[in-house]
């Protein structure tokens, strides 16, 4: 009995770990930008095949299987400059017009990158073989517990930590706060916006990027997997409220132990469950939880 | 005066089309004006209202379904009979729907009203005994106006009776939606839109406004959405999900939210364009992506902006 329970929350943990990634490169944007980036989504699913490509690779000039984890993280990371073709060749077009624009924008880089996946990688899942159980398993209350699951989740929690201390602790930092509080007051304090923009996007797609590139082992990469996700993220930002990052991180939790638990409960119900809660949360606290604190 | 004959002109082209086209055009056309019914129903929403739904596959997904539904396991195989419950059907979602979202605006509306989208999307996903899961449920062929037409085969039933059904009914609804924004509820949604500070020290009931636009809005999509079903006969839960809601947004855009047919144009050109790039490249996606990033930077005003050259086009005038 405990090791099931075990099981479930470490796989809704696990899960929740990825989320929070893909959730907190969504709210860094929302927070200065005021852009609902629906594109993340499909930056996750980007970084995964680029993970998968890269392992591949790895695989293929004989690195130790011990060390997959860096080409992994660092090809998850290198496709997050797309955040900035993506900043300056649209989005810095529009930041002057009303939030649908900015919206419709996204949905128009989903369509794009969707098909550019289909283009690069085909159309059929790929993942990185027998790759998962390399750091072996761990057994915990009597679960059997991949260590690689721990190991993303320990890294999850790292950079949630560091973004903490990158938000309040450096100059670049209290910038993007000071952006997200009063955008207008920044400027005419000398920040240059285009600056801080093109940064704070790369730095969410990065996040999103990373975020598919580590769950890769796990599962396999898919086109679709973006535009799937982005709805989970969403529930996450929301559940959380809109630009705060304890929020993501909260939000993370909720959704994926929650997730975790509909599915061992009752499948029928896990995503319904969330969406249920997430209509609440909109209804009740439109602000989400941790809602009004910027960035 | 040039715009009733334009009107005029192209739907007359519209009927004549069977007559004229290759029966690989007119079929398209079937999709094209059961569009074209959700799209006056939204951009009722979108271009009069100023709210954009990132959910209105939820009730496209109403009226489809009920269409199956009642075809399938009702045995209840007139058309007339499946509109007017999915019209029914879509307002009765659509007012506790409505009735939450209307307190918001922007993002936070777009938000709701994608949840909402995603509820109704995994249960009819994941309730498969009653929907048919990812499969979906078949549409079997409805009689039209109390006549069952079984006997014909499915491609003159669908060129010829049921075209013109479907014409009637995007006719219809055309003309309702006309009144509508033309009546002193339609000018009422547009004050509201460009400064509902004002509208409410009018006397304008804003949040009332919005409610009524969005039930009227969502019966257009429901029986829109029934409208799509018999050309293929099934429907599935992708109908329903977000993307395909996304997809209704950006038809509208394409052709002109601020223009009372420039939703029409929309769906004609997104339906047939996306055929000819799909019948060239599999990646219709990226190429429309692209299309869509090119709409909104630089003509944001769609293609019925382009025409007719002029800014806020007042809806008034088509």
């Amino acid at each position: 009995m405990t090791a099931h329970v075990v099981n479930v929350l470490l796989s809704g943990v696990f899960h929740a770990s990825i989320l929070f990634l893909v959730a907190a490169g969504l709210q860094v944007v929302f927070g200065v930008q005021k852009i609902f980036n629906l594109a993340c989504g499909s930056f996750y699913a980007l970084g995964a095949y680029a993970g998968v490509s890269a392992v591949g690779w790895y695989a293929g000039v004989g690195g130790p299987p011990a060390l997959f984890i860096l080409p992994l993280a660092l090809a998850g990371l290198a496709v997050g400059a797309i955040g900035i073709i993506v900043e300056r060749g649209l989005l810095s077009f529009v930041y002057d017009r009303d939030e649908t624009f900015q919206l419709l924008l996204t949905f128009a880089v989903v369509l794009m990158m969707e098909d550019a996946i289909r283009l690069i990688w085909g159309t059929s899942p790929r993942s990185t073989s027998g790759l998962y159980l390399t750091y072996g398993q761990l057994r915990l209350f009597g679960a059997v517990v991949p260590v690689y699951n721990l190991i993303v989740i320990a890294a999850s929690l790292a950079i949630a930590l560091s973004i903490g201390w990158l938000l309040t602790r450096t100059t670049f930092g209290r910038i993007i706060r000071a952006t997200a509080d009063n955008r207008e007051m920044a400027e005419a304090l000398g920040v240059d916006m285009r600056w801080v923009y093109a940064r704070v996007f790369t730095l969410g797609t990065a996040l999103g990027t990373l975020g598919g590139a580590l769950v890769i082992p796990a599962t396999a990469a898919m086109s679709e997997m973006g535009i799937e996700l982005i709805v989970e993220a969403f529930a996450v930002v929301v559940i959380g409220g809109l630009g705060s990052m304890r929020g993501a991180f909260v939000g993370a939790l909720v959704v994926g132990v929650l997730r975790s638990v509909a599915i061992s409960v009752y499948p029928e119900l896990e995503m319904l469950l969330i969406y249920l809660i997430v209509i609440l949360v909109l209804v009740m606290r439109p602000r989400g939880l941790f809602g009004g604190a910027a960035a | 005066m040039k715009g009733r004959l334009v009107v005029m002109a192209a739907t007359a082209a519209v009927a004549v089309a069977p007559l004229v086209a290759s029966t690989y055009h007119v079929l398209l056309m079937l999709p094209f004006m059961a569009y074209a019914v959700v799209l006056l129903g939204l951009n009722l929403l979108f271009g009069y209202a100023g709210l954009v739904s990132f959910g209105h596959a939820l009730f496209v997904g109403i009226g489809a379904y009920t269409g199956a539904f009642l075809t399938s396991h009702g045995k209840i195989r007139s058309l007339e009979v499946i509109l007017v419950a999915a019209a029914a059907l879509g307002a009765l979602v659509a007012v506790p729907v409505a009735a939450l979202c209307a307190r918001y605006v922007k993002i936070y509306f777009g938000m709701l009203t994608l949840a909402f989208g995603m509820v109704f999307y995994t249960f009819v996903l994941k309730f498969y005994r009653l929907t048919g899961g990812d499969e979906g449920t078949p549409f079997l062929r409805p009689s039209l106006l109390g006549r069952s037409l079984d006997a014909m085969p499915k491609i003159d039933y669908l060129v010829g009776p049921y075209y013109y059904y479907s014409l009637a009914v995007l006719i219809l609804a055309a003309l309702g939606m006309w009144r509508i924004v033309h009546s002193p509820f339609g000018l009422c949604l547009k004050t509201i839109r460009d400064n509902p500070v004002k509208a409410e020290t009018l006397g304008i009931g804003v949040t009332r406004y919005r409610f009524f636009a969005f039930v009227i809005s969502a019966i257009y999509a429901a029986v829109g959405g029934a409208l799509l079903g018999p050309p293929t006969g099934n429907v599935d839960p992708t109908l329903a999900y977000w993307t395909h809601s996304g997809n209704l947004v950006f038809m509208t855009l394409l052709g002109g939210f601020a223009s009372f047919f420039g939703p029409v144009v929309g769906a004609f050109v997104f339906i047939y364009l996306q055929n000819w790039v799909m019948s060239i490249v599999p990646y219709w996606r990226l190429i429309f992506g692209a299309m869509l990033a090119v709409i909104v930077i630089l003509a944001p005003e769609g293609l019925m902006g382009l025409v007719t050259r002029r800014r806020p086009a007042p809806a008034s005038r088509a």
